[in-house]
């Protein structure tokens, strides 16, 4: 017996299972997955704390040392010279949505290992949206420690127009989302947990100091013609410009660009590497 | 040596299936139907390493079946194929009918599984963790409030339901994550090695109880273990040796076929000289 209105059906003792590809189970499952990250990120108040105090500690120390070395002349977005910390605050809030990115790959490559990514690999719905809502699931965490971050740092003065917190979010959506898949692609990489402390000195520092989150680009060009390069070419660099704009109400159409291009890129790569007919999971044994 | 092959099943009288979605093969009538996990020239590699070496072998509804092997027979390997973590390149696996590589939503949304790693999250409740099952299995609220009632009452937990899982015994885990892997109403169960790390009281009740599913709800289960004790006497037993099915049938039947006194005997008798010879 089927009921296609409710999008179940009948099998073996009248035990009722919910048909695997009904439009509500997708939901259902995009909702438990978030459910799940966002109880795991509350319980874990050690993560919670360690996500603020990284960019406060930027923001207290870092900056305030920095401004009276290091002054920023009039550059899109704003509209006259800006302290330091105005300047820094974009980056921090983009080097938050790094953390977590490569937080979440931590744990992904941690719950392969301890099998609990099992549980959701071999759950029905296909692997490309148990990937993408499991990443969805930690941008919205990521957001959240954004926001938090940009209430605490209007104590040092640095406010952005109200509407600039509206128009951000779509930003930090874009910017966490192509972060995210980053994650995942190296997680799908990463054989071991051992190994992750090559991605923080790998991709994190290297990912978050050649780019514009801590210094305007003329300025690094003024230092390094191929450093400008580097930083220039750097996708965290279009996610913090792409960050920067939108909380002072602009668009940057290369920095969204960009930041689409490797999301896409990012995320089909991730996609492939956890295929079970051809990713690198499978060739490799997994956790075996 | 194979001993036997299945035998045709009094174990599903009466349990045809009423109805499939229009899936592949999911509305054949019987017998087809009603084999429970069906495996067909099953191999698989691992770069040039043969971890899996033409694996065939069938289990029906209502049977408790054990996967018997020691320490890298290929247990998880073929665990890993049947819940699609690595999809297979040769041979068939068919769930109720269904080949997962063509349907794989509707085959693993027919089976549950309980893996030898502890799979559960220390730091959600008992509960949550059953409701985040849930939802990747599509449930609906109504429905999971009274199946989490319910699987928690079957495993002995209803009053640690609000618990971390941090605060519960190894062998409560392992009751929770059974309790989970029936939470959408499988008919398939399979369970890798999921008496590892239990004491004798704790492997006890995990025994008893998933025989009393197969006899009471007619689940057919697939049971991982190296351990021959856990082999009853009204148990199928696929012996996997390197790869490679040694003997699958009934215990009298794999018994009888090696010419040894008892199931433990027959096991030695068929790992041992494949031991020797390499």
């Amino acid at each position: 017996m089927t009921d296609a209105a409710a999008g179940r059906v009948l099998i073996g003792h009248g035990a009722e299972t919910a048909s695997p590809l009904g439009a509500r189970h997708y939901f259902r499952c995009l909702e438990g997955i978030v459910r799940r990250e966002w109880l795991r990120f509350l319980r874990q108040r050690g993560r919670f704390l360690s996500a603020l105090v990284r960019p406060l500690v930027w923001l207290g120390i870092f900056a305030a040392g920095f401004r009276f070395t290091l002054g920023v002349s009039i550059i899109p977005p704003y509209e006259t010279y800006v302290p330091y910390e105005v300047y820094v605050v974009p980056g921090l809030a983009a080097m938050i949505q790094l953390f977590n990115g490569m937080q979440s790959s931590l744990s992904m490559v941690y719950d392969r290992e301890m099998g609990s990514m099992r549980v959701l690999l071999t759950s029905p719905l296909p692997r490309w949206y148990l990937l993408s809502a499991k990443l969805l699931a930690g941008v919205a965490v990521s957001i959240l420690q954004v926001y938090a971050f940009l209430a605490i740092a209007r104590l040092w003065e640095v406010e952005a127009p109200w509407y600039g917190y509206v128009a951000v979010l779509p930003a930090l959506l874009l910017a966490g989302t192509m972060l995210g898949a980053l994650g995942l692609l190296l997680s799908s990489t990463i054989r071991q947990l051992e190994n992750f402390a090559g991605v923080m000195n790998f991709v994190i520092f290297p990912m978050f100091f050649a780019s514009s989150a801590l210094y305007p680009l003329w300025r690094v060009k003024e230092a390094s013609l191929w450093l400008w390069y580097v930083c220039a070419l750097n996708p965290f660099t279009h996610a913090v410009e792409l960050i920067r704009f939108a909380l002072y109400g602009r668009f940057d159409p290369t920095s969204a660009a960009v930041v689409l291009g490797c999301l896409v890129v990012f995320m089909a790569l991730a996609i492939w590497g956890y295929d079970p007919a051809r990713g690198l999971v499978a060739r490799r044994g997994g956790s075996e | 040596m194979t001993s036997s092959v299945e035998a045709p099943g009094e174990e599903h009288r009466g349990h045809r299936r009423r109805a499939e979605p229009d899936r592949s093969r999911a509305a054949s009538p019987a017998p087809e139907a009603e084999i429970a996990l069906e495996v067909a020239g099953l191999s698989h590699f691992y770069g040039v390493r043969r971890a899996l070496d033409d694996v065939s072998f069938a289990i029906r509804p209502g049977g408790f079946n054990v996967l018997l092997g020691l320490n890298g027979a290929g247990k998880s390997t073929l665990f890993s194929l049947v819940t699609r973590l690595y999809a297979h390149r040769s041979g068939t696996i068919r769930v109720f009918g269904v080949p997962l590589d063509r349907d794989p939503a509707a085959a693993l949304s027919r089976m549950g599984v309980v893996f030898q790693q502890p799979t559960l999250d220390l730091d959600l409740t008992v509960e949550e963790n059953l409701r985040y099952h849930a939802a990747l299995h599509g449930l609906s609220r109504a429905e999971v409030r009274t199946r989490i009632a319910a699987g928690l009452e079957r495993v002995a937990l209803s009053d640690r339901r609000r618990d971390r899982v941090r605060a519960l015994s190894g062998g409560q885990r392992r009751r929770v994550e059974i309790a989970r892997a029936l939470l959408h109403e499988p008919r398939l169960l399979l369970l890798d090695e999921p008496t590892v790390g239990l004491d004798v009281a704790g492997r006890q009740f995990l025994l008893d109880h998933v025989r009393g599913l197969c006899r009471e709800q007619r689940i057919a289960v697939l049971w991982a273990t190296h351990l021959i004790d856990e082999v009853g006497s009204d148990a199928r037993v696929i012996v996997l040796h390197h790869g490679r099915v040694m003997a699958h049938g009934t215990v009298d039947e794999v018994v009888g076929a090696t010419g040894t006194p008892s199931i433990r005997a027959a096991f030695d008798s068929l790992v041992t000289p494949a031991e020797s010879g390499r």
